[in-house]
């Protein structure tokens, strides 16, 4: 470990409230919802879909605005009553839903691209990094081609590639793995588990796979359904590093137990609510 | 920090202050003159508007013509010209002249393209005969062939609504031949699955499909055959027998000397022609109301 | 591992020529270019029935294949055009320049206003009104008054295939960064660009594909406008050369000014569609590896 102690990445969040309206509806996504994430904890946000909580990481991210609340970053405020929408920034990265990799660059240029844009590096400095990086995850073959043409997974690989190599406080996950087919997730997963060991970075991730959630989290707040306000509260005290044989372990088994009760209850107000997903 | 760890079971009674599920639905008028693109597109249309006053005045004013815009009769008197002429009934025949022979030949380019076009993009062996020919022919601008159009037919009305007939025909057919293609083929394996006949499947899967394409094809080609008729309109001139027209008025207006008439054709065609395509996009909207949605 | 097969795969995917000589081959097994062939035959030979063989009423006054081919191909042709006349080429060329110039213009002035009305959205809010309201009026309409304000007759002609190029053009291009997924701004603002940089890294690139099919309709366009501005009012060019053959009542060279545009007008939007392929190489490689 590069002795980095953990003390950024924390995130605070207030008695936020969000409540839009599209077309003249006014709809409440997110209901007075506080949550203390403390740096370095990797926080596993579960729900079903549509539910707000893709509404909660984009006030993180400044995506959105909040209509009530505070957020904060380590002590900052990101986002609050005179500043309802925060900055986007390379110290909160994302890594999307259906991957945002830049399709027209090959992958070293899109991990190359957050550094050479905020002036921290210059070109052939970003691109060394880059390529360093790539290798680290695998991807050393991989580095010229395009999005197009490497497999789901390998792109999403890169995708956080390109967001760690901007050294964020905070990683946010938006079910990046959705889309995936359960083999190739494991695989990310064991990565994911991998780059989280090496560089203890704040990951905020958001997931509607309860085993996921218990797999990588160190806490898993399960949310309601829409309006999202946190329903019940999980500390997975798993030992790490871990590896897929925990998935069998006695503990994973009473902690997917646990949970589960929780999760099946709102997936039947979700669904018998019948409303179309919110994005 | 000890907030977050509470379980709260039940839901927290507090007022809520915004009424979650009231509607609040804004007529679209109200939206259009709440928003701040519709004024300033106001704005813009009347600075130029002005704009073309003042290039056209300048040489009257000033003495100093401004380039190419100066040559331009300023907006005052295309009004005015508007004004006279509005009383006239051969302006209006005008109108009724060239809506008619864009209808015509539009509504036979309909009725043969979307036929031809499903037939190519249901059957190989008909798409790989008959593609090849109409892919040759296509690129040729439907304005050249008014000269041989001419000689074939026997009367100048006719050779004109045939090249107003190929320009929108070929459009139509693209569209339709690109729209009845990009069907999601599980909509087709769903029913046939479903025991659905051949005629089935084309009547309610493929058909419907297409309409969209039909539409944008249509839309298009409702552009081409306005240029195709006020090229013929223009080209054949004079009186009676395929004669008369908006084209026709533009051209002698022109021939006369009366540039403000000139210019009070060619926006009196813009507004047939945004008429025109309106109406294709409110027909569409009407036989696709599953699309409305959004 | 896996990664290794994957990788060992994907470098094996066929691009460039290697790619289309082997859609030649494979599609040379089907029965599809027979077919197509046939319908060639089926349409120069009908053709050719109507007019030279049974000598239809109508069609009798038209050229038939036969003619026409010879003539075109003759080194001596009856009626002075042939493959082997300069004034062909004459025509050929002044049509083809007159284009190069409109194209250039309309292209110059429309992807950059294009891409600026989709990126402002004050701009577009100013300038697309302006341009609805003048769209809609067809081009050959501008005829007389393109003849009032531009003094000789090769301005006028150019202007008007500028102006519906440049129509088409910018639609298009506006269309095509409308098209740009949301979230590759938000990636990009994300990752600390500042304006300029969202402008060339995510607009310019995105909104490529639309510009490409926007810059092949507008040759299509500039080719329509161009002819009828020739056959309305020019000294040469394809397009004057149909009319000019018209009223001579030499058919023969009215039929091959009719071919030549055809080609010629297929060859440009071919060319534009094969630069566009290699600007956007990432487009051609994700699409050969879905197998189109």
């Amino acid at each position: 470990m590069d002795g980095q102690t953990l003390t950024r990445g924390a995130i605070s969040i207030r008695n936020v409230t969000k409540i839009y309206d599209p077309e003249g509806v006014n709809v409440m996504a997110v209901d007075d919802c506080s949550l203390e994430i403390p740096a370095g904890e990797v926080c596993m946000i579960v729900g079903p879909s549509g539910c707000g909580k893709t509404t909660l990481l984009n006030a993180i991210a400044g995506f959105h605005s909040i209509t009530s609340g505070e957020i904060y970053l380590d002590g900052e405020l990101l986002c609050g009553p005179n500043k309802p929408i925060a900055e986007q920034g390379a110290d909160r990265m994302v890594v999307f839903q259906h991957g945002a990799l830049f399709p027209w660059k090959t992958l070293i240029d899109n991990v190359a691209y957050g550094p050479i844009v905020q002036g921290v590096m210059t070109k052939a400095e970003a691109r060394d990094k880059a390529e360093v990086m790539l290798a680290e995850a695998g991807l050393a073959d991989m580095a010229k081609k395009y999005p197009g043409e490497v497999s789901s997974g390998m792109a999403r690989r890169a995708e956080i590639v390109r967001a760690l190599i901007n050294d964020p406080k905070v990683l946010l996950l938006d079910e990046p793995y959705r889309a995936m087919d359960a083999l190739t997730k494991s695989i990310m997963h064991e990565s994911l588990l991998e780059v989280y060991d090496r560089t203890k970075v704040t990951i905020f991730f958001i997931t509607h796979d309860l085993e996921e959630a218990i797999f990588l989290g160190d806490r898993v707040i399960v949310m309601t359904t829409r309006p999202a306000r946190t329903k019940k509260i999980l500390n997975v005290d798993i030992p790490r590093p871990r590896d897929f044989k925990v998935l069998s372990s006695e503990r994973f088994r009473q902690l997917v137990e646990e949970a589960k009760d929780a999760v099946h209850e709102e997936a039947i107000k979700a669904f018998e609510a019948g409303e179309r997903e919110l994005a | 920090m000890s907030e977050a760890d509470k379980t709260p079971n039940a839901p927290v009674e507090r007022e809520t202050k915004v009424d979650v599920r009231a509607p609040r639905k804004r007529s679209k008028l109200e939206k259009a003159i709440s928003s701040k693109s519709f004024w300033r597109g106001v704005v813009a249309l009347i600075g130029f508007v002005l704009l073309w006053e003042v290039c056209s005045r300048m040489e009257q004013w000033t003495g100093v013509e401004v380039p190419w815009i100066g040559k331009v009769p300023p907006p005052t008197e295309v009004l005015a010209a508007w004004t006279e002429i509005f009383w006239f009934a051969g302006y209006w025949e005008s109108w009724y002249l060239s809506t008619g022979r864009v209808f015509a030949g539009f509504i036979a380019a309909m009725v043969l393209g979307i036929p031809f076009g499903l037939c190519l993009a249901v059957n190989r062996y008909f798409h790989d005969i008959f593609f090849p020919p109409f892919e040759v022919l296509r690129p040729i601008p439907p304005l050249a062939w008014v000269p041989a159009s001419i000689v074939f037919w026997p009367t100048t009305e006719l050779s004109i609504a045939f090249v107003t007939f190929l320009g929108a025909f070929f459009t139509i057919v693209i569209n339709v031949l690109g729209g009845a293609k990009s069907i999601d083929i599980r909509f087709l394996r769903a029913a046939q699955s479903m025991g659905a006949t051949q005629w089935d499947l084309f009547r309610k899967i493929i058909l419907p499909g297409t309409l969209p394409s039909i539409f944008t094809g249509a839309a298009v080609g409702m552009g081409i055959t306005w240029e195709v008729v006020l090229a013929g309109e223009m080209i054949s001139g004079g009186g009676q027998q395929g004669g008369g027209g908006l084209g026709f008025f533009i051209w002698s207006s022109y021939m006369g000397g009366t540039v403000a008439q000139v210019i009070v054709g060619m926006i009196s065609i813009g507004i047939a022609g945004y008429l025109s395509s309106s109406l294709i996009r409110y027909i569409g909207s009407i036989s696709m109301p599953w699309r409305r949605l959004f | 591992m896996t990664e290794k097969i994957a990788m060992k795969q994907t470098s094996q995917a066929p691009t460039g020529l290697a790619l289309t000589l082997y859609n030649w081959k494979a599609r040379l097994k089907t029965p599809t270019p027979y077919l197509m062939a046939l319908g060639i035959v089926l349409w120069i030979g009908t053709y050719y029935l109507f007019v030279e063989g049974w000598k239809l009423p109508r069609f009798n006054k038209l050229p038939g294949p036969v003619e026409v081919i010879t003539e075109w191909l003759s080194e001596n042709p009856a009626w002075g055009i042939s493959l082997f006349t300069p004034q062909y080429y004459d025509h050929v060329i002044v049509s083809c320049r007159r284009i190069v110039i409109a194209f250039t213009i309309a292209t110059g002035i429309g992807v950059p206003l294009g891409l600026f009305m989709g990126w402002s959205k004050t701009f577009r809010d100013y300038t697309f009104p302006i341009l609805e309201t003048i769209r809609p009026i067809p081009i050959l309409a501008w005829v007389p008054l393109a003849i009032l304000m531009f003094t000789g007759l090769e301005t006028p002609v150019i202007y008007l295939a500028t102006l519906a190029s440049l129509f088409v053009t910018t639609l298009n291009t506006l269309l095509g960064v409308e098209s740009i997924d949301s979230e590759y701004f938000r990636a990009a603002n994300c990752l600390g660009s500042k304006p300029h940089h969202v402008f060339w890294h995510v607009v310019v690139p995105g909104a490529l594909p639309f510009i490409f099919t926007g810059l092949q309709i507008s040759i299509g366009v500039a080719w329509f406008s161009l002819v009828a501005a020739e056959m309305v009012s020019g000294e040469f060019g394809l397009g004057y050369m149909i009319v000019d053959s018209y009223m001579n009542v030499t058919y023969v060279t009215m039929v091959i000014g009719m071919l030549t545009l055809g080609f010629v007008g297929w060859f440009s939007s071919a060319l534009v569609r094969i630069a566009g392929n290699r600007m956007m190489q990432w487009r051609i490689r994700a699409l050969a590896l879905e197998g189109r």
